[in-house]
């Protein structure tokens, strides 16, 4: 079966099978993004592991730290399917010509933040993803299985984690609800531009990469988010919110931050990138000694 | 405190601590590989410090409201994370002796650190695999790691010999079959690092310098603020759970 034979009967593509060109750069490009996502967003959750209020909560998020690292090592594993090498992806993350999701550059700036970013992010990231489960890539719609199941078990961690703070004292309740005014708006950015605006969305669909519109997965998420606010007592910070019978509606998402982050203008892209490509560069004499090393062993092994 | 409470609380220091320390390298690690690796040893050492502080009290009433005094952790495990082969050169030699303390605690006449040791025995083991990779790597790759490697090496071995102690607590839990004899431990923790060593082309370091007092509540000046940092939610928030 050809390409579009196999998309068409909504089956899968492998790594050796043929593909256009544009096919693979547009995967390359959105596993890449997406590799990039998950190891920058190490850094928001990663501030808080040190000062993470028990011993419970602090093994808890280092293990999902640690889950979000390995799902950035195998999302690259996907990209290398497609011919790319972590190596070269990192460069183009690192000069800022591969962008990764909007929502980890705003900052963490108390705990409830990390039990925000396990409710809200991890949630959306869900809803996201779960459709990616049946992307037409094989290598990715796999690594997606996995990804997925991970963050249902952070999702549901996050929302405990809130639960106690929201039941808590004065100040933890606070505290969560404070989380909530800061996540709310950029987690529905999270989705991307509306429909008409997303300039991608259209070709990835005829290509079984995307299954539904941003717009649709919005929807979606916030029709599941509202009653858990709801649950915890908390407001979510739109006086517009309302049920029509069938859907919350919700009230105008402000595009221009979304651009503007996008961009670079973001509370926290200059030190995410900062933080990011200071790391890389402090770890090269010790990747360049395991390459020294490797190839003294090759030598000796001749 | 009874002796063996003591006894159980330093080691459950020894790992909270190293644990901590081994979390602020969240996202700062060389390459990815490692951040999986270094917070994996991370997760370990905090199971295992959990494990053992519920054996003294409540894990967070010990963990969060300690002052500095009461830690008795050895002071090899507070100290600065440093570069990467640092914090692999003070892994090789806290790994090289986690590994014989757990082996011989194992077989403690005390469940509870029978109990611990078994299960921490086989993670030790892992951590000192990976240790021992790394060190042989940036002991033998290039010029520069090589120098670097050796420095780390050199700033962290004194405090390795505080491991090996031994005052009136352990001295009476050996007699009873509870602790690990340091005298045991000790040259066979010298045989199995300066075999790493050799094959990383590293010198042994030599050092009349011991510095001492962990166990007994006396730590580095970094100490504090590796308290405070972790300490600061629940003593802003007294009473509050989380």
């Amino acid at each position: 079966m050809g390409f579009q034979e196999v998309i068409d009967a909504d089956g899968r593509i492998e790594p050796r099978d043929e593909m256009p060109e544009a096919y693979r750069k547009t995967l390359v490009r959105q596993i890449a993004q997406h590799a990039h996502s998950e190891i920058i967003g190490m850094q928001p959750e990663g501030n808080w592991i040190t000062r993470a209020p028990s011993l419970r909560r602090k093994v808890i998020l280092v293990a999902k730290v640690q889950d979000e690292a390995g799902h950035g090592l195998y999302l690259y594993s996907a990209a290398e399917t497609l011919g790319a090498s972590r190596h070269d992806l990192l460069d183009l993350l690192h000069t800022g010509r591969q962008k990764y999701s909007t929502i980890f550059n705003y900052p963490t700036t108390s705990w409830a933040d990390v039990a925000a970013i396990g409710w809200l992010v991890d949630g959306a990231a869900i809803v996201n993803q779960v459709p990616l489960t049946r992307c037409s890539y094989g290598p990715y719609a796999r690594a997606m299985t996995r990804v997925c199941k991970e963050e249902s078990f952070h999702q549901r961690q996050g929302f405990e984690a809130m639960t106690v703070l929201s039941r808590g004292t004065p100040a933890q309740r606070q505290m969560a609800q404070d989380a909530l005014d800061r996540w709310w708006w950029p987690a529905l950015m999270m989705f991307g531009p509306s429909d008409a605006e997303s300039p991608n969305s259209a070709q990835s669909m005829a290509w079984g990469i995307k299954r539904f519109s941003n717009d649709e997965l919005r929807q979606r998420f916030v029709d599941a988010t509202v009653p858990q606010a709801d649950y915890l007592g908390l407001t979510v910070p739109d006086p517009t919110l309302s049920w029509d019978g069938e859907h919350y509606r919700y009230g105008e998402i402000d595009w221009t931050e979304f651009f503007a982050v996008m961009k670079g203008d973001g509370p926290c892209n200059r030190q995410r990138m900062g933080f990011r490509v200071k790391a890389h560069e402090d770890g090269a004499w010790v990747r360049e000694a395991a390459e020294a090393y490797a190839a003294k062993q090759r030598a000796k092994a001749i | 405190m009874t002796p063996l409470e003591t006894y159980t609380l330093r080691h459950g220091d020894d790992c909270l601590v190293l644990g901590q320390r081994l979390c602020e390298w969240a996202a700062r690690s060389p390459q990815l590989e490692e951040d999986v690796a270094l917070l994996n040893i991370a997760l370990d050492l905090l199971g295992s410090a959990r494990s053992l502080l519920s054996q003294v009290g409540d894990e967070d009433q010990l963990a969060f409201l300690r002052d500095e005094p009461a830690f008795t952790n050895a002071q090899i495990m507070e100290l600065d994370n440093g570069d990467f082969g640092r914090t692999m050169a003070r892994q090789l030699l806290v790994s090289g002796y986690q590994v014989l303390l757990w082996e011989a605690l194992s077989s403690s006449a005390d469940e509870g650190l029978a109990g611990v040791a078994g299960k921490a025995v086989k993670e030790a083991a892992y951590h000192l695999d990976h240790a021992h990779s790394w060190v042989v790597r940036l002991g033998d790759g290039t010029e520069e790691s090589h120098a670097r490697m050796q420095a780390g090496l050199d700033d962290v071995w004194p405090y390795a010999l505080e491991l090996f102690e031994a005052d009136d607590v352990v001295t009476s839990l050996v007699a009873q079959g509870i602790a690990a004899d340091p005298e045991v431990l000790e040259p066979a923790w010298r045989a199995t690092v300066e075999k790493v060593l050799t094959e990383a082309t590293l010198g042994v370091p030599s050092s009349d310098w011991r510095p001492t007092g962990g166990r007994h509540g006396l730590h580095t000046e970094p100490f504090g603020y590796l308290l405070a940092e972790m300490q600061h939610l629940q003593r802003t928030h007294p009473g509050a759970s989380w």
